[in-house]
């Protein structure tokens, strides 16, 4: 058990480039951190230099208070849990988990009494004498879980340990690996690409974008709050929908018709100096079919008419896209997102918008339906700088 | 599984048995030749008329062949084993490691392995006759120790470049020093790959006959190939036909052999269930 501080900690590869830049971070006792980026952000970097894997070129790494910099891994006393599990083919779940107990030169009946521990918190107990080969992906995930908490270490690493598992299982682990770690009470940071891992696991997250810390939060303030266009489009699935909006005197002019901003907005915009040209965000779950809105709500908010192109009904809720014309955005965070996303190169149909409406909206595919959102939930965006304009670090 | 037609089924086996056929009759030429008595060793015949142990007999009463035997047990065993150690660990640092120089490194090996080795004979003659090397165990083990490295190197930096890495981090992160990351978790995995190795090398110093006949002058660590050369019958009039092929066959069994032992160790897909595959 232990807190680890990362004081400015920086990577920078013998070629030059920066792959990680003056990351702050505190973390601490017993805190469950999430390190969520688009690929080559330089989370997994990161993680990398906690463990000592790789050599940190600047700044001070601390664990329990102690500078670790140039200590080997095994003198840091934290585990890790790998994407690929990395068991050790050669020998039994029982040898696996007892390895680093075996390494430490503890006794036969201390290792005994310990794996057999943590194969019972695992569920592993049947399977203690069969071999990697012979397990499921799930039952291997949790092997290179056992090995990791086998030994009380003062902190866990885990580098996208359920990317590897399918979509059900994934939600199963997921819950069982936040259970785990509110039982221990282990120091632990998680390095995810996952939406739902993200907000789900961590007391905090930290965005990372191409080696820099955008923003530390809660996972609900993170994405209520974001700091910027790239956290706000990151944060969030379905994700956040940007369209261009031009400020004045009180109303917002955006593609979707006029808005008249609510006094929070306003204030806000103002406190911010909010340039003329502006990006405006607005969450899906703020739109609603306007036929389902009551009128004091809907008078806070603005309507419109769209033609909705595809209609997802998920059940419990529907999405419906439509796309909207002049709705192009141009930021530099955006054009970030879209390549970790793989959309960077799909033809571009205008602005397309997701909502998310209730289950009993009538809207159908095809036809033209009444829209209201919520003018109060609107978020502003600098286009140049990408910051929000409308953040309350309340 | 495609399906085999009945015409693409005696194509095959015809190309199979022709395959076979070749590779093989020479080998059972001379196995039948060995058996044959010295009266019928002309005679044409591909099976024995009359079957005789005589040659195998013949060879082993001779002081000649034995010590023979023994030189090139020891003198490949040795070179084998002291190729394969500093084989295993030249290919686990290019395979793993960066280091100043590991391109040019690698690319010496090579230059060593394409090195054509019969105009070294002369050059490695004089040096040995002045270093009192000539006609020693050394003498040939140093030689074939440098020939096989390349190779050695070559095919374990293969198997070493097909351990998941991650093994080895996960091993530090257990608390292993490198030396007992490399222990007791690389070394176990890449068992197959040494076996192989010191297969290949085994054979290829076993097999000499260049360096055999050209640094080696008497009993003393003159090898079976090199000795095969020096055998006579029981008087100059007499072909030793029979006894050369008996000692051909004697010494392709330790290969045999040596083969059979390690290929149950050799086995595919060991590192299986290490990752996700």
């Amino acid at each position: 058990m232990a807190e680890i501080v990362l004081d400015k900690v920086s990577k920078r590869y013998p070629d030059g480039a920066l792959a990680v830049s003056e990351v702050d971070v505190s973390i601490a006792d017993g805190e469950f951190v999430i390190l969520v980026g688009p690929s080559g952000c330089g989370k997994s970097t990161t993680l990398n230099m906690i463990a000592g894997l790789e050599d940190i070129t600047g700044g001070e790494l601390r664990i329990g208070g102690k500078r670790m910099n140039e200590r080997a891994p095994k003198d840091r006393d934290i585990a890790m849990v790998f994407q690929s599990y990395a068991l050790y083919p050669h020998m039994t779940v029982r040898e696996n988990m007892a390895f680093p107990l075996r390494l430490a030169k503890m006794d036969d009946a201390v290792v005994k009494a310990k794996v057999e521990e943590a194969a019972q918190i695992l569920d592993l107990t049947a399977h203690l004498d069969r071999r990697p080969a012979n397990l499921s992906g799930g039952q291997r995930q949790r092997v290179a879980m056992g090995r990791a908490i086998v030994r009380s270490p003062k902190a866990f690493l885990m580098d996208e340990p359920l990317s590897n598992l399918d979509a059900k299982l994934r939600g199963q682990m997921r819950t069982s690996v936040s259970r785990l770690q509110k039982q221990l009470g282990t120091t632990t940071v998680y390095v995810t690409h996952d939406q739902t891992e993200a907000m789900t696991l961590g007391d905090r997250v930290v965005v990372l974008r191409g080696g820099v810390v955008q923003q530390i939060g809660a996972p609900q303030f993170l994405y209520d709050h974001p700091v910027n266009l790239f956290v706000a489009g990151f944060i969030g699935a379905p994700s956040m929908n940007f369209l261009p909006a031009t400020l004045s005197e009180g109303a917002l002019a955006t593609p979707l018709g006029q808005v008249t901003l609510t006094d929070r907005v306003r204030r806000a915009a103002e406190a911010a100096d909010a340039p003329r040209e502006v990006i405006m965000g607005v969450r899906p779950e703020h739109f609603e079919d306007a036929a389902l809105v009551d009128p004091t709500a809907l008078a806070r908010g603005a309507t419109f008419d769209a033609h909705v192109e595809v209609l997802e009904s998920m059940g419990a809720e529907k999405y419906a896209y439509f796309s909207v014309e002049g709705g192009e955005v141009h930021a530099s965070d955006l054009a970030d997102l879209a390549a970790d996303a793989g959309s960077a190169g799909v033809p571009d149909t205008g602005s397309q918008v997701v909502t998310r409406l209730s289950a009993v909206s009538t809207a159908a595919e095809g036809q033209p339906t009444k829209f209201w959102f919520d003018a109060d939930q609107v978020q502003l965006f600098d286009p140049a700088s990408g910051a929000n304009l409308t953040y309350m670090a309340d | 599984m495609a399906v085999l037609t009945t015409g693409k089924r005696v194509r095959w086996t015809v190309i199979d048995v022709i395959v076979v056929v070749y590779a093989l009759v020479p080998v059972l030429w001379t196995l039948s030749l060995s058996f044959k008595s010295k009266a019928t060793i002309g005679d044409g015949y591909f099976i024995p008329q009359e079957w005789s142990f005589q040659s195998y007999l013949d060879i082993f009463q001779t002081n000649d062949f034995l010590l023979a035997l023994v030189n090139s047990i020891g003198i490949s065993l040795i070179a084998t084993a002291v190729a394969v150690v500093l084989g295993t660990m030249a290919a686990y640092a290019i395979a793993r490691l960066d280091f100043p120089g590991k391109a040019a490194l690698v690319g010496f090996s090579l230059l060593v392995a394409m090195f054509p080795q019969v105009s070294l004979v002369s050059p490695l003659f004089s040096i040995e006759r002045s270093l009192n090397l000539f006609d020693t165990w050394p003498g040939l083990i140093l030689p074939y120790i440098t020939f096989a490295l390349p190779l050695a190197i070559y095919t374990l930096s293969a198997f070493f470049r097909e351990i998941p890495w991650e093994l080895e981090k996960a091993a530090k992160m257990d608390g292993a020093t490198p030396g007992q990351a490399f222990r007791r978790v690389i070394a176990p995995l890449a068992a197959p790959g040494v076996f192989t190795t010191a297969i290949l090398v085994f054979i290829f110093c076993w097999n000499d006959f260049l360096f055999a006949i050209s640094l080696t002058a008497t009993t003393r660590s003159r090898t079976v190939p090199a000795a095969l050369q020096f055998f006579t019958g029981a008087s100059q009039f007499e072909d030793p036909t029979g006894q050369i092929c008996a000692a051909a066959v004697v010494i392709t069994i330790p290969i045999v052999l040596f083969v059979l032992f390690f290929q149950r160790r050799i086995v595919a897909g060991l590192t299986s269930g290490a990752v996700k595959g």
